[in-house]
């Protein structure tokens, strides 16, 4: 499936939930599929920390290019390009299109950096809606996402509740715990302290705080795995052991990369570093941390979750600890509170946050059966 | 559960338009069909990765847990109706899951196999543990784990302070009330606190 990538501007301006005024701004999305004729097989993507609008597909000869979601998204997978109009959009404040902190500021002409509006999922899911107001879509027969992504999708139920018949969220949470923040402060320290950072206006001093961004990617990286897959994977194997990594003496090196785990993260940071915004980082760890629908209701979702009417599917993997089952087992119960349709599958998978992401038939065949299972007029 | 006269003998149990709750409700065919015949909503709880699949391809809500784990998600009367047909047997907290089963619903129908069925009977008498159509398994690889007769369960209900509305056998589908507990094959009570 050849896939391009689109952009639409937006003039009037986005009122933000910190009482922010978004100018104007442009969203980045792509299509699969065909829209039918009374508008009802629509399906939004909503995308994770280091994800885009680029879910499914590949782009015009460039065949290593497939979407972040393509084993899950495209014609005959589990979402079904040939039934459903899919959309993948990417959030404000990202650097893979959509207006963010690398772009200009409309009435000042300088990059926005560190002076980018701190946005928040509710935000997105404004700036998405707008964006199917522009495609004349009204309501979605789906919305669906993972992790960060559920909880647009959550908030989506919420916001525009009858824009919405099903919400699949997946791998996600009704608010991050405290070591979840943790885990969002020690990436943003390291970005902020890093001296390449310069308060967020690294652009204008031509540096990119990459040690910052590495750092970041590691911790974040360490917590989308499990232990398990970990030891698997590179248990105390040594780097670059040409044959049995147990004849090899060890380094005796502090500063070397001596265990293949290191290598891996080490891989990972720098590719990171290559080709993601420190600022961006910090505004969307920043939006995972302020979600909480169930704030304004005294901390009861129950009451936060009255409002949904869309069917909802949930799956979670039992190995993930950094969006673990309890969480969406904490949604399923508020869905239950309020008598709606609901279905929860607990996928006892190894992968940890990641297997969201991954194919495991167990967690594909729901989903698929969970689409299938969708009537669409014609 | 497999047996579609147990089914509809069950179905029978429950109100028109009830909200129902269906412990262990495998493929999700009795829900389905209260859904279609008696108007009913709800939610089936099952463990099995292949039932939560066959659950979700007809449309019924199904939420994956562990019956051993508890009800915590469920609020005290929530259900008109929870159904626990053949799955009492298989639970390691068989006592809890049947107080539980009448603090989430205001009425709970419990189903299971009766092991003082006659044929059962028989078989012990003459040494051996029964292998029936009924209960299929051999001693060494049976999945129920509580052997209990029609008699134990109103004897354990008791002694929880259960109400028993009513308690009943059956067998071929049919409601015995004589003697169920010599004459039928599955154990029916319909229990409330």
């Amino acid at each position: 499936m050849i896939v391009t990538p689109q952009s639409m501007h937006f003039d009037a301006p986005l009122p933000l939930q910190s009482g922010a005024l978004l100018r104007d701004y442009n969203l980045s999305y792509e299509t699969y599929g065909m829209l039918n004729t009374s508008r009802s097989n629509a399906v939004l993507i909503c995308h994770a920390l280091n994800a885009s609008h680029h879910v499914a597909g590949v782009y015009a000869g460039q065949d290593k290019s497939e979407g972040w979601w393509h084993n899950m998204i495209g014609p005959g997978k589990p979402l079904d390009t040939n039934k459903f109009f899919v959309i993948g959009v990417n959030n404000l404040g990202s650097c893979f299109g959509s207006t963010g902190p690398m772009h200009a500021h409309p009435d000042t002409g300088k990059i926005y950096g560190a002076d980018f509006p701190v946005v928040t999922v509710e935000d997105w899911v404004n700036a998405q809606a707008r964006l199917l107001d522009a495609l004349g879509i009204e309501t979605l027969a789906a919305v669906m996402g993972g992790s960060l992504g559920g909880m647009q999708t959550l908030s989506w139920t919420l916001q525009y509740p009858s824009r919405v018949r099903h919400a699949v969220v997946i791998a996600s949470a009704p608010n991050l715990t405290a070591e979840n923040i943790a885990f969002n402060e020690v990436a943003r320290r390291a970005i902020t302290t890093d001296p390449d950072f310069h308060g967020g206006h690294f652009y204008a001093h031509g540096t990119v705080p990459k040690r910052g961004l590495r750092i970041a990617r590691m911790i974040g990286h360490i917590t989308y795995l499990s232990d398990d897959v970990m030891n698997e994977k590179f248990g105390r194997k040594l780097i670059a052991a040409s044959q049995s990594a147990q004849e090899r003496d060890y380094f005796y090196s502090t500063l070397e990369a001596e265990f293949q785990i290191e290598g891996y993260l080490r891989y990972q940071g720098d590719k990171f570093a290559e080709y993601f915004d420190a600022n961006t980082y910090l505004l969307i760890t920043r939006a995972l941390d302020y979600f909480d629908p169930a704030r304004a209701f005294g901390g009861n979702l129950s009451l936060a979750l009255a409002r949904a009417t869309a069917k909802f599917l949930l799956v979670s993997f039992t190995t993930d600890w950094r969006f673990a089952p309890k969480r969406s087992r904490e949604i399923v119960k508020a869905l239950l509170d309020n008598q709606r349709d609901v279905s929860y599958a607990e996928i006892n998978a190894p992968h940890g946050h990641d297997a969201f992401l991954l194919d495991d038939p167990r967690y594909t065949s729901v989903v698929r059966s969970y689409f299938e299972s969708m009537e669409v007029t014609a | 559960m497999s047996d579609p006269h147990l089914m509809h003998a069950l179905a029978q149990l429950v109100p028109e338009g009830a909200r129902v709750l269906d412990l262990g409700c495998g493929d999700g065919a009795m829900l389905a069909h209260l859904k279609t015949s008696r108007r009913c909503t709800g939610y089936g709880i099952e463990i099995d990765d292949a039932n939560v699949l066959a659950c979700v391809k007809r449309g019924v809500n199904v939420i994956q847990l562990n019956l051993d784990e508890g009800l915590s998600m469920f609020e005290d009367a929530s259900f008109d109706v929870v159904l626990q047909i053949d799955t009492l047997q298989h639970l390691r907290n068989a006592e809890v899951m049947l107080r539980e089963t009448v603090r989430v619903g205001r009425v709970g129908i419990v189903a299971f196999p009766n092991f003082a069925h006659w044929p059962n009977r028989l078989s012990v008498l003459q040494g051996r543990m029964p292998v029936t159509k009924r209960l299929p398994y051999q001693w060494f690889d049976t999945p129920n784990i509580r052997v209990g007769t029609h008699a134990d369960l109103g004897v354990l209900a008791a002694r929880n302070g259960l109400t028993v509305q009513d308690s009943f056998g059956l067998q071929n589908g049919q409601v015995v009330r004589l003697l169920p507990n010599l004459l039928a094959g599955t154990s029916v009570y319909k229990l409330a606190r």
